[in-house]
């Protein structure tokens, strides 16, 4: 079992929880996942990594309720509770983990998080500000109350770049204007990142291919058991079929067919839908 | 003569109506069925029915057992070479195997031989209640062994091993154990709460430990079980679970799944249960493409679903690679088959919804390297299929995870780790078995290779 060790409301609907799970602790790098089950009943619910804690043995997972499973996750669950399973890490970890001091050296990475998916930029902005390379971050929500990670980010990055879609905080206008905005302030950057909504991500890659930066994507797609076995989550990146949980779950946001893939992930509309009605 | 008796019939569910329910199809032999039919055997002095059985189960010795009404005596006898005669009896080929092999199969019908196994193993569950843990040998001397994978090749390994006094862990990448018995064998041939389970539970009473959602290549490497949690030797039994797709156009239409996605969202998170939250999709009418078991079990998944159902395969029926008893079931169930047809393209909606497979029909040409008579499609013979869900029963690959994250493990150009015959791989202490090396096969193949692999594993651990 996997007990709850803090959870904490980052927003009206967005929770944090601290889940101790050793040995996903012990081996957990940027970019990956794991799968909760939180009983029995429930789904296997893929949440890419937002930070892990070799010594304490435990990871931090961010939920927005959005279907019966993660809801459920969210109301039911509290600290000292227990999941049924937390398995991983799974996919690979970001392509930077493995490069050397010397390919690192000199690179400027600009991170766009989007929503939820701010949380996982958390742990790679981290893990490139502790080895000196120089990172940048912009956050986006629609409005204020939705920005998540503030605090966290500022030990984290270089600049830290809030932008609300209402202008409720910060700069007003969606994370690749802000992009756009830097690049106009003579700002450049070698390399981005990009995770949140795909429709945010495919809009990233547009904006970066603008400025020729190269841009990595972290692919939300369905899933079952991320182990390669079951082909839900598959997607075409550059022409070719891949797994999200085995090729991903990033990939060069220019080769991969975003249209695709979110009409995919609503493969399950109709059920979804019932599902949250019962 | 004993071979006057005609095969004792065995008694199924009504065809209409298990084509609505999960429960099991065949209910098995009654103790006055088992005997009647036991007693068909002619006890040969050679008994081919061994040879043909891949972990030698000494049959006509069980079967006597079983015509003497000692069924307790027959599931020891079964007992001291499968570790899941319950399992096999239900899911083994026994036509290509044991019961081919049969010599009253030359002029009438062979032996039930798998319906008796499945007779004696349940037979000696109900009398037992929970089972208990046999005898352990001080051979091992406790020395701790990793198994990765709680399927047939882990289970059977595992269950050797720990008869033999080693220290077994098992750890499996899914939140139950059983591997394919757990998420791919549908309830209707393979009940997961009564039989697997109970299965599984006579290993564990072995001594062997279970530690689920542990991937071993991310969440802890081979490397780090020998290194850091002692472990003295590994058995790899990882299956074949990487599902093949065709390449034609429209495989990422919305409505087309791996038979692997759509059985395990079924058997393994039991979507099939209004109580169970993991959503699965049929529709009005499904097309399942492939001829061999995981077809048939994604068809008869489909048709319970409540889908018209129609499975399309590019050979002949003789050539349908899987039992003759699903086969039939299938048909009985009501489930179409289009032989001699081939999908080209899976057509979509303005939607990017499945409307229609478009297909070719195909002929019978050369035999190719596996024996059998290759198809080869008609010129302008294309037509099309209106269809709502389209699954891809298609065979699967080894999961390269394994071999990707551990140092000296070579692997074959079909990506199956390369193995000798006892199970040995390329690097010394790690063995492997069962479809992670062969590819694709059954379930008694991989308990047979996961039981020459205990054997070399204890070999190994005696001479380290």
């Amino acid at each position: 079992m996997f007990r709850i060790v803090e959870k904490t409301m980052l927003n009206p609907t967005v929770c944090k929880m601290t889940v101790e799970a050793p040995r996903i602790a012990a081996s957990a790098l940027p970019g990956q996942f794991l799968i909760v089950r939180t009983d029995e009943k429930g789904e296997r619910i893929p949440l890419t990594i937002s930070d892990y804690d070799r010594e304490a043995g435990t990871v931090v997972i961010v939920i927005q309720p959005i279907g019966a499973s993660t809801r459920k996750m969210v109301s039911d669950y509290g600290e000292g509770d227990c999941f049924a399973d937390v398995v991983g890490p799974l996919g690979n970890a970001s392509d930077f983990v493995h490069m050397s001091p010397e390919e690192l050296a000199g690179k400027r990475y600009v991170f766009i998080g989007g929503g939820l998916g701010t949380a996982p930029v958390y742990p790679q902005a981290k893990w490139l500000h502790e080895r000196g390379v120089a990172v940048d971050v912009i956050v986006g929500a629609r409005n204020k109350d939705l920005i998540i990670y503030e605090d966290e980010f500022k030990g984290a990055c270089d600049n830290l770049y809030i932008c609300t879609d209402d202008g409720s905080y910060g700069f007003k206008g969606v994370g690749t204007a802000r992009l756009e905005a830097l690049y106009a302030e003579g700002k450049t950057y070698t390399n981005a990142v990009a995770i949140g909504p795909m429709i945010m991500m495919k809009f990233s890659t547009l904006t970066c291919a603008k400025f020729g930066i190269p841009i990595m994507v972290s692919m939300n797609t369905l899933m079952v058991d991320g182990t390669g076995m079951c082909g839900a989550c598959r997607l075409t990146v550059g022409g070719k079929t891949k797994f999200a949980c085995v090729d991903g779950p990033e990939f060069d946001g220019t080769l991969v067919d975003f249209d695709e893939a979110m009409r995919r992930n609503g493969q399950y509309k109709q059920e979804e839908a019932a599902a949250n009605g019962k | 003569m004993a071979n006057r008796i005609p095969r004792v019939p065995v008694r199924e569910q009504d065809p209409k109506v298990r084509a609505h329910n999960f429960e099991e199809v065949c209910y098995g032999y009654d103790a006055s069925e088992a005997m009647l039919e036991a007693s068909r055997c002619l006890h040969c002095k050679n008994p081919r029915c061994v040879q043909g059985c891949p972990v030698n189960v000494k049959i006509p010795d069980f079967v006597a057992l079983v015509a003497q009404g000692d069924f307790a005596g027959a599931a020891a006898k079964i007992a001291e070479d499968s570790s899941l005669p319950a399992v096999c009896g239900r899911v083994c080929p026994q036509e290509s195997q044991c019961e081919g092999n049969c010599i009253l199969g030359v002029k009438s019908e062979p032996v039930a031989i798998g319906k008796l196994e499945r007779f004696v193993a349940d037979h000696a569950a109900a009398e037992a209640g929970a089972p208990s843990g046999a005898a352990v040998a001080e051979g091992g001397k406790r020395r701790k062994v990793a198994i990765i994978g709680s399927g047939p090749a882990g289970l059977a390994c595992a269950a050797d091993l720990a008869k033999a006094g080693y220290d077994v862990t098992i750890f499996e990448a899914l939140h139950k154990p059983g591997g394919v018995l757990e998420y791919g064998i549908p309830e209707f041939r393979l009940p997961k709460d009564t039989v697997l389970k109970r299965e599984i539970d006579s290993v564990r009473a072995l001594g062997v430990k279970i530690e689920c959602d542990v991937i071993v290549g991310r969440t802890v490497t081979i490397d780090q079980l020998f290194d850091k949690e002692g472990f003295e030797a590994v058995f790899v039994g990882t299956g074949a679970g990487l599902p093949r797709f065709m390449g034609i156009p429209g495989e990422n239409l919305n409505g087309v799944f791996s038979a692997n996605e759509f059985l395990t969202r079924n058997n393994l998170m039991k979507a099939f249960r209004d109580d169970y939250l993991t959503p699965i999709h049929a529709g009005k009418s499904v097309c399942v493409v492939g001829g061999g078991n995981v077809a048939m079990d994604a068809a008869r998944t489909a048709l319970r679903l409540g889908a018209e159902t129609t499975v399309v395969y590019r050979r002949t029926e003789v050539e349908l690679p899987a039992r003759k008893e699903e086969v039939h079931h299938a048909k009985e169930e009501g489930i179409v088959f289009r032989m001699l047809t081939n999908p080209v393209e899976i057509l979509g909606d303005e939607n990017g919804r499945v409307r229609a497979m478009k297909c070719i029909r195909m002929e019978l040409g050369e035999p190719d390297e596996s024996g059998r008579r290759s198809p080869v499609p008609v010129p302008g013979s294309e037509f099309e299929i209106p269809v709502e869900t389209v699954i891809m029963a298609l065979g699967t690959a080894p999961n390269p995870l394994i071999a990707r994250t551990t140092d000296g493990l070579e692997t074959t150009r079909r990506g199956g780790l390369v193995a000798d015959e006892a199970g040995a791989t390329t690097r010394p202490g790690i063995f492997a078995g069962g479809d992670a090396v062969t590819g694709a096969a059954t379930v008694i193949l991989a308990m047979g290779a996961g039981r020459k692999a205990a054997a070399a594993i204890d070999n190994y651990l005696k001479n380290k």
